[in-house]
């Protein structure tokens, strides 16, 4: 992809019924050896090769995708972009990610449809308020925006919602962070594919890694459905793959994968103009720019990963919808869906070096790793090109599970990823 | 969503049992013997198997006894239930 997108190609285009678009990016068949390997196309995947071959001029590097580039969890997730973390450590890398969020689509001349719209959470019980009113001094303190809000400047900034002390979990207050929002989860995957393609990066769909070759306490190379592919780095973004990449290496992680659901109604006018989520009563929604109500589910507690998860799941988050939401009460549902994510005991993600010399793993974002993708694969980059973590991702090191020095965000963030 | 047949109580709905993750993982003899590695390994690092894998469920909704699975979770099928102790069907 040589052209920029501008007014004038869009014009020039025009003239042509739209039909003489450059391709985005290449299909290319691999190459015999790269520097680096990606294995995994989603958002982190694609952002890591834009970042290894833009700041780290490694140009013959490779993305490996088993299926298409976003269509795991890149195009399953509800696209809640925020960085009101609780520790330190988490706040730098959220933040990190949302800074680069909100000059992404100039960056790459790609309009990822980040959209501002504030991000406010619920308390229901004098635990959340506390909690919540913890975190946002915690924020604050790190130089993140982030405000408690009482009962009726909630429902000032979000008037739909049910504020009636009577309701089985009333809101109580919230906190609202205004930098955050929303972005359009494809455009993020299409538009790193199409700059990383611009670099000369290879982007190779339907190939499937069935092994990892070692020599020793080294990689050499991946054996895929499309050939053996050499390499001395291999970055594994995965997702709630990766501990089946992880088997292939002799490797086992701290990872455990289950289902996580989320749903979309009908389209309908604007009735929502902000995102919000609730914790204690695990609901939270936004509306596409479509119309549709985005909602999102939690996750199963039994390992699968069959991209299913359970009715109940879906009905225990509609349950606390319709009490939020009143208004909401004769929506219809048009889809609903599973992605299976990789959770690690603190609930934190592993950016990381191995025990084997040029393996790498960015795993265990759970259910919240779409807001981190632009910084995620910045990091991940700087990791894999340097043999060496970036400050902002040593904290997220595999071997915080033996030094017990974890970045437990559990109860601690604003959770409900 | 499945149904999974309790030892103690039959069939009944997944949405009554509560999963306790990979089976047959025993708990250090010595605890004040092992390394910090050995203790990772034992707390935190998980197979999570695709495919057939061992593992314990209780049936929390129910008669609030464990047990043991074996289940495909690429697919969700369960292949056997067995009580705890029991050793683990080979088939």
């Amino acid at each position: 992809m040589k052209n920029k997108y501008s007014i004038f190609s869009l014009l020039k285009n025009a003239l042509s019924y739209h039909e003489n678009w450059e391709k985005a990016w290449k299909d290319p068949e691999p190459k015999k050896e790269y520097e680096a390997v990606i294995i995994g196309g989603g958002g982190h995947g694609l952002a890591t090769a834009y970042y290894l071959a833009k700041k780290h001029n490694m140009k013959n590097i490779a993305v490996v995708e088993k299926g298409w580039i976003g269509g795991g969890n890149t195009g399953r997730n509800t696209t809640i972009i925020r960085s009101n973390y609780l520790w330190d450590a988490s706040a730098g890398l959220y933040d990190h990610a949302l800074k680069i969020w909100e000059s992404l689509s100039q960056e790459l001349n790609y309009n990822v449809m980040f959209s501002q719209r504030g991000v406010m959470n619920l308390a229901h019980n004098l635990q959340d308020v506390r909690d919540l009113k913890r975190r946002t001094h915690a924020n604050r303190l790190n130089g993140i925006d982030a405000v408690y809000l009482n009962t009726e400047e909630v429902k000032k900034f979000c008037p739909i919602i049910n504020t009636s002390q009577e309701i089985r979990y009333p809101v109580l207050g919230g906190t609202l962070q205004r930098r955050a929002g929303t972005a359009r989860h494809d455009a993020v995957a299409w538009g790193y594919a199409r700059g990383a393609d611009k670099m000369g990066v290879d982007i190779i769909q339907n190939c499937e890694v069935k092994g990892i070759k070692r020599n020793g306490d080294c990689v050499e190379g991946i054996e895929t459905t499309k050939g053996f592919i050499k390499t001395n780095k291999i970055g594994v973004v995965a997702a709630g793959h990766s501990s089946v990449i992880a088997n292939m290496a002799g490797l086992k992680l701290p990872l455990e994968s289950k289902p996580l659901q989320a749903l979309v109604s009908e389209p309908v006018k604007p009735i929502i103009d902000t995102v919000v989520m609730s914790n204690a009563v695990h609901a939270y929604v936004s509306q596409s720019d479509k119309g549709e109500l985005v909602i999102g589910a939690g996750t199963d507690d039994y390992i699968s990963y069959s991209q299913k998860g359970s009715h109940d799941i879906v009905e225990g988050t509609l349950n606390a919808i319709l009490e939020l939401y009143p208004i909401f009460s004769r929506m219809r549902m048009l889809r609903q869906w599973g992605g299976i994510v990789d959770i690690c005991p603190d609930a934190s993600p592993i950016i990381s070096k191995t025990s084997i010399k040029g393996l790498y793993f960015n795993c265990g974002w759970g259910t919240g790793g779409f807001k981190a993708t632009p910084g995620s694969g910045d990091l991940f980059a700087h990791t894999i090109a340097n043999d060496e973590p970036h400050k902002l991702n040593a904290a997220f090191n595999i071997n915080r599970f033996v030094s017990g020095d974890l970045v437990d965000e559990h109860g601690a963030a604003a959770v409900a990823h | 969503m499945f149904v999974i047949n309790c030892p103690y109580c039959g069939e009944r709905e997944q949405s009554e049992f509560k999963a306790g993750g990979e089976a047959h993982i025993v708990r250090p003899k010595q605890p004040t013997e092992l390394s910090d590695d050995q203790w990772a390994e034992y707390l935190f690092m998980r197979k999570n198997i695709k495919g057939i894998q061992y593992e314990r469920w209780n049936h929390a909704h129910g008669c609030r006894k464990w047990f043991n699975m074996v289940r495909d979770t690429s697919n969700d099928k369960i292949k056997a239930v067995y009580k705890m102790g029991e050793e683990p069907p080979t088939e």
